[in-house]
């Protein structure tokens, strides 16, 4: 029975805790898509900027991680803005097929530009002490780091509910997602509020990229290696809805983990097959979003 | 002309398209000692041709192409290794077998349209390369299946260590499914699918059974991808993982937007481009030739429309209209 329990328990804090990191990197793509309605396959490259900028921070120059971190999201959000001027602005109204090529393209120098600089293998990052102790939760001990995840998951889901739901700029941004005519003709600057999003977007990825190293190992082939299962997330949320984004990132974490750990030799492709079913399921036919009338 | 025979006519054969099959027959005589890079061109242009029809014509954009090549790949290997070493009968068995499973995927896949069909294209072929990795017992996992071997083609002309057999092996199936792809485009039914990539909802609601004609194309692309990988597996006497990697699906879509979607000769254009540069680029880094690729796609989407083709289009357009000018 102990075992159960502490089998069950292990399942669900690691499961929540790597389903925190891949809702961290995909709410800033169920963002920007939302918005922009463009498919961004170079999105996984923001979040392998964010790892690889605080990771060397903190070794080069031993910035404390509750510093690196911030400034790595902050840093690759002032440079999506240049990439965004740079390239997005060309494909919003592309074909989607030039909108995978251009941004896959992206990824690709992405992924040779991160060779060239860091090196082929895995890019090593210590965690603050602070973070490698265990804590004791009663049932078996966990390390610091799963528990801090977590935390920073739901402090990130109360801080984008209350920018979404509550300022005048969700209110903008969700008029904009609904109807991106009518909110220009009401006054919004939508351009401005594109380069603005696009920003948080990658900044959020940065910040997954820069909390996750420890989980998702930075490496060169980083941009492409998640970018699956962090679509697959955001096609089974559909265009700029957040709330559902939670649920269906903590379900791929926790049904993930208690496949690979449960059933070691199959459980990695348990969870694809369970997502191609669910996302049949929700659009035969077309990418269903709540209609803006 | 009216408009049904000219639709029907746009891919009909023209005299200058000799100087590609001429060229390719020099290739054997001219470079001897790359005919298997050569048959590596020539497969991969197999391959981009059988996206170009669902692609080009039908609008069905994939990151997951590679599941058909590898599912090809890996039946001839088994094929031979279970002692069908006949090769031609092989590949097209091997084709059969990617083809029926397009037809398992197909009906449901083709109901999803823009992200939801990329993504889950991706996640079969994600699916399909770790169960190839797990299933060691038959695939050999990460060493993959080697030393396997096929009866001579014909029974005439035994595989040859400098690869003449294998590179006029996959000439000849390169010329015979180029043959069918044309026919098939320039039918009603490739002139219907035509309209779908154009718009689906017209389409439907002219009565044309879209899903149906979606499926029909994706069968029989997956049909040539699949022939495609047999004659990989079988001119390599080698198969891996790779065959089934994110990184051969994207390949592929490179290869066919270098060259030029929906035009035939984009793929056939497009992959010998793509895989010299990446040859010799590879040579001097494993990872540097990514710039490379990344850069020409930019390149393919905000300044060249149409790919190769689509430039040599330009300049024989500015050629026959400087001629006309003087005409005149």
């Amino acid at each position: 029975m102990d075992a159960l329990l502490s089998s069950l328990s292990f399942i669900a804090l690691y499961g929540v805790s790597y389903g925190v990191v891949l809702f961290t990197i995909s709410i800033g793509l169920v963002v920007t898509m939302g918005l922009m309605r463009i498919i961004n396959m170079a999105h996984g490259a923001f979040a392998a900027l964010g790892g690889y900028f605080a990771v060397s921070l903190m070794n080069a120059f031993s910035v404390p991680f509750a510093i690196a971190v911030p400034a790595a999201v902050l840093g690759v959000a002032l440079f999506s803005v240049f990439v965004e001027r740079l390239f997005y602005v060309h494909i919003y109204t592309a074909s989607e097929l030039d909108q995978v090529l251009l941004t896959v393209g992206l990824a690709y120098i992405a992924i040779a530009g991160l060779n060239l600089a860091f090196g082929p293998n895995v890019f090593p990052g210590q965690l603050p002490r602070l973070l490698t102790t265990n804590v004791d939760l009663g049932l078996r001990t966990f390390p610091a780091y799963r528990l801090f995840l977590i935390a920073v998951g739901f402090l990130l889901v109360v801080a984008l509910w209350y920018v979404f739901d509550r300022t005048s700029f969700g209110a903008r941004l969700r008029a904009a997602v609904d109807n991106r005519t009518m909110a220009q003709a009401i006054g919004i600057n939508v351009p401005r509020l594109f380069s603005l999003v696009f920003a948080i977007g990658c900044g959020l990825a940065a910040l997954g990229g820069a909390i996750g190293y420890a989980i998702f190992p930075l490496e060169p082939v980083y941009p492409f290696k998640y970018l699956v299962l962090v679509l697959i997330i955001v096609s089974l949320t559909g265009f700029g809805n957040i709330k559902p984004a939670v649920g269906v990132a903590v379900f791929v974490g926790v049904v993930d983990t208690a496949c690979r750990y449960l059933f070691p030799s199959v459980g990695a492709f348990i969870i694809y097959a369970i997502l191609i079913g669910l996302i049949i399921h929700k659009h035969a036919g077309i990418f269903t979003r709540r209609s803006p009338s | 002309m009216t408009v049904r025979s000219e639709l029907l006519e746009r891919h009909v054969f023209r005299p200058v398209e000799i100087i590609y099959w001429l060229l390719l027959l020099a290739a054997f005589f001219a470079f001897p000692s790359y005919l298997s890079v050569a048959t590596t061109v020539v497969i991969m242009s197999l391959f981009a041709l059988s996206l170009d029809l669902i692609l080009g014509f039908g609008g069905i954009v994939t990151l997951g192409h590679a599941a058909y090549f590898g599912m090809g790949a890996y039946a001839a290997a088994l094929l031979a290794f279970g002692g069908f070493q006949e090769p031609i009968s092989a590949t097209l068995l091997a084709g059969l077998i990617a083809a029926g499973l397009a037809l398992i995927i197909g009906p449901a896949l083709l109901l999803l349209e823009g992200l939801p069909l990329i993504m889950v294209t991706m996640a079969i072929t994600a699916i399909l390369f770790e169960a190839a990795n797990k299933a060691s017992w038959l695939t050999g996992g990460d060493d993959g299946l080697r030393d396997f071997s096929f009866s001579p083609v014909f029974g005439l002309f035994p595989w040859s260590v400098y690869g003449q057999t294998s590179y006029l092996y996959a000439v000849g199936w390169l010329a015979v499914l180029f043959v069918l792809v044309r026919r098939v485009v320039s039918s009603p039914f490739g002139v219907a699918l035509q309209g779908i990539r154009e718009n689906r909802a017209r389409m439907k609601l002219i009565g044309s059974p879209v899903v149906g004609h979606l499926v029909r194309a994706y069968v029989l692309s997956a049909f040539m991808a699949g022939v495609a990988g047999a004659l990989h597996a079988q001119t390599n006497k080698f198969v891996s993982l790779e065959v089934l990697s994110i990184d051969t699906s994207v390949d592929v879509v490179v290869m066919l937007v270098l060259g030029g979607i929906g035009r035939l000769y984009g793929a056939l254009i497009g992959a010998p481009v793509y895989i010299l540069v990446k040859h010799f680029a590879a040579t001097w880094s494993p990872y540097h030739w990514m710039f490379i690729i990344g850069a020409l796609l930019i390149i393919a989407v905000r300044f060249v429309r149409g790919g190769l083709l689509g430039i040599l289009g330009h300049i024989g357009a500015w050629f026959a209209g400087v001629g006309g000018a003087r005409k005149s």
